[in-house]
């Protein structure tokens, strides 16, 4: 069984798709006879082959919506569509900050659950099932969509594979957008772009993360210097993000980034839940922290009970010799 | 001075060092372990208290829920300095979902009719990360998730929205709602005299009737899913674990070797 039809809400930046949403894309393909996107602004044109090759078949975009905060004036038009009867039977979207406020003002709006932080979804009868996983990542728990539809989830990002089907360019339609009332109103003044050198966090072959047991932000820096050595990308448990050490960006964890890298290096972590739910998905890991007991160990391909200060600096010595 | 009247919710939780489970018949989180703050709630909490500050006039009231009538959570955002409470706290809220809980949230903030109402952008444990939207939606607000800095000018919020490439600067009209990410403020740490102050601060308790709701409307009965199936998540296996003496560096390397990284 599959369903008739489900929309994806598409994320992009200056035409370039998000890798959430291109896996959403590939997931949906396996739930529903057709495919659509509903995306924010007005360059539909320049991503419509890219959405198109992962399956969509028609981008039904908004336009310009003048800086205002997504999550109003897309759930808005959203609604009204399903409203007149052109809506579908479920709306998939990613665990962003865009994400969780379009699927939070819908859910207000239609007067539907949302399932949250997805990794998995089925089709039972005309239903969905998805596959939730909590304790970090200890425990999975399965929950039906029970009432009518249009069905909303939010899907965790790294949850599938991107995979691109054979798909044409999809069409580009307008959606109305209803006047926003009362609730509109929250507008982007300025955007700020972090620079950032090396691969992307979450998309690098190797991660290199460091937590509180590094001792001060100063010694951060040896996990920017491991990283570019191994040409990967620099990480950061919550805690010293929160400690103001780095940027929020930096963070690996159910809160921040999810990771799949080939190799994952934790330094100093001592790997609560709210971390390894972000990184235990890596293909290789190796810890270094200095109490044997750490939970990180419990997952690590090779744990290194010792003091980061006298291996990190070893092994950077080391690798820079080569 | 401008009066700044700020609600604030939060979420009393096990803590995350010790989760508990899920319990397999009711299907919810064990709740017989002591909860406590929610860390990401001290967050909004101590945000709220230095706006009041700013303002000089005005006054931090809390909203949580509970299925049971549960109070240390709310006890130490009281002595970190909040003046006063509504919990709304009924046997019958116990499954509610997202929507439900801020649905249940939304009629408990709107008689205060505060300029501001501040949440964690997620709780620590359910981490659905869509109730304070849901609340800006039910009550008919603006919305701003996850500032990472707060300011006022005028009956405008200046904020600093936390983005995948970085921030944006965000200006919304109040009354609003605004999620806050960790780490936006340092919360303060509750004095002797705070939490003994806090003993004799108001806290309003509803029931889900009070706020008018039926006993299908909420819990299990209104949520509109289903928990169909609890498993164990595969695991993966823990591999070498070595003591350093100094050269386990070399192992590191080795590794990196195998890996061909290197």
């Amino acid at each position: 069984m599959t369903l008739s039809k489900i929309w994806v809400y598409a994320e992009a930046l200056d035409g370039e798709v998000a890798s959430t949403t291109l896996e959403i894309l590939t997931m949906a393909r396996e739930l529903a006879d057709t495919v659509e996107c509903v995306y924010a602004g007005d360059d539909g044109d320049d991503i419509a082959e890219v959405l198109g090759s992962y399956g969509c078949e028609t981008i039904h975009q908004t336009g310009d919506l003048d800086g205002a905060l997504v999550g109003v004036p897309v759930s808005a038009a959203v609604a009204a569509a399903v409203e007149a009867g052109d809506g579908p039977d479920a709306i998939l979207l990613g665990t962003s900050y865009d994400g969780r406020d379009v699927a939070a003002r819908l859910s207000v709006g239609l007067d539907r659950p949302v399932i949250t932080n997805v990794v998995a979804l089925e089709v039972d009868g005309d239903t969905l099932v998805g596959t939730e996983p909590i304790f970090g990542g200890t425990t999975d728990v399965k929950t039906k969509f029970t009432g009518e539809g249009p069905y909303i989830a939010l899907v965790r990002p790294k949850s599938v594979a991107a995979e691109p089907s054979d798909g044409a360019a999809a069409d580009v339609e307008d959606l109305d957008v209803p006047d926003p009332g009362s609730s509109g109103g929250a507008t982007v003044v300025e955007r700020h772009l972090e620079e950032s050198s090396g691969p992307k966090l979450d998309e690098a072959a190797v991660v290199v993360s460091g937590g509180r047991g590094m001792g001060d932000a100063d010694n951060y820096e040896m996990v920017e210097k491991l990283a570019k050595l191994l040409k990967g990308a620099a990480g950061a448990s919550r805690a010293i993000v929160d400690a103001g050490w780095v940027p929020y960006s930096y963070q690996v964890g159910q809160t921040g980034k999810v990771v799949k890298p080939d190799l994952y290096i934790a330094a100093g972590i001592s790997g609560a839940t709210q971390h390894l739910v972000g990184m235990k998905g890596s293909k290789n890991i190796i810890a270094i922290n200095k109490d044997p007991e750490a939970p990180i160990f419990g997952i690590a391909d090779l744990g290194i009970v010792g003091d980061v200060h006298k291996v990190m600096p070893q092994l950077i010595e080391a690798l820079s010799n080569r | 001075m401008p009066v700044m009247n700020v609600v604030v919710c939060v979420k009393q939780i096990p803590d995350p060092a010790d989760p508990g489970a899920l319990d397999p018949e009711t299907k919810t989180l064990k709740r017989d372990v002591k909860l406590i703050l929610d860390e990401s709630d001290s967050y909004g909490v101590e945000m709220a208290l230095q706006l009041v500050d700013a303002a000089g006039e005005g006054e931090v009231r809390l909203v949580s829920m509970a299925p049971n009538n549960e109070r240390s959570g709310l006890s130490t955002a009281l002595a970190m300095g909040a003046a006063s409470a509504v919990l709304v706290s009924d046997p019958a809220l116990l499954g509610s979902d997202s929507l439900t809980t801020a649905k249940v949230l939304a009629a408990a903030i709107k008689d205060s009719e505060p300029d501001l109402v501040i949440a964690g952008s997620e709780s620590s444990d359910g981490y659905t990360g869509t109730v304070p939207e849901q609340i800006a939606a039910v009550l008919g607000l603006p919305s701003v998730t996850a500032a990472k800095s707060i300011s006022v000018d005028g009956d405008t919020l200046k904020v600093e929205r936390q983005t995948d490439t970085g921030h944006d600067d965000v200006e919304c009209p109040m009354p609003c709602v605004i999620s806050v990410t960790a780490g936006v403020v340092e919360p303060r740490y509750p004095s002797f005299k705070g939490i003994m102050a806090a003993k004799s601060k108001p806290v309003d308790e509803k029931t889900a009737a009070d706020l008018g709701f039926g006993a299908d409307q909420v819990g299990w009965a209104g949520a509109g899913q289903e928990i169909v199936d609890i498993t164990a998540a595969p695991q993966r296996e823990a591999g070498e674990v070595i003591e350093d003496d100094g050269e386990a560096y070399q192992r590191i390397v080795a590794f990196l070797e195998q890996m061909k990284v290197i």
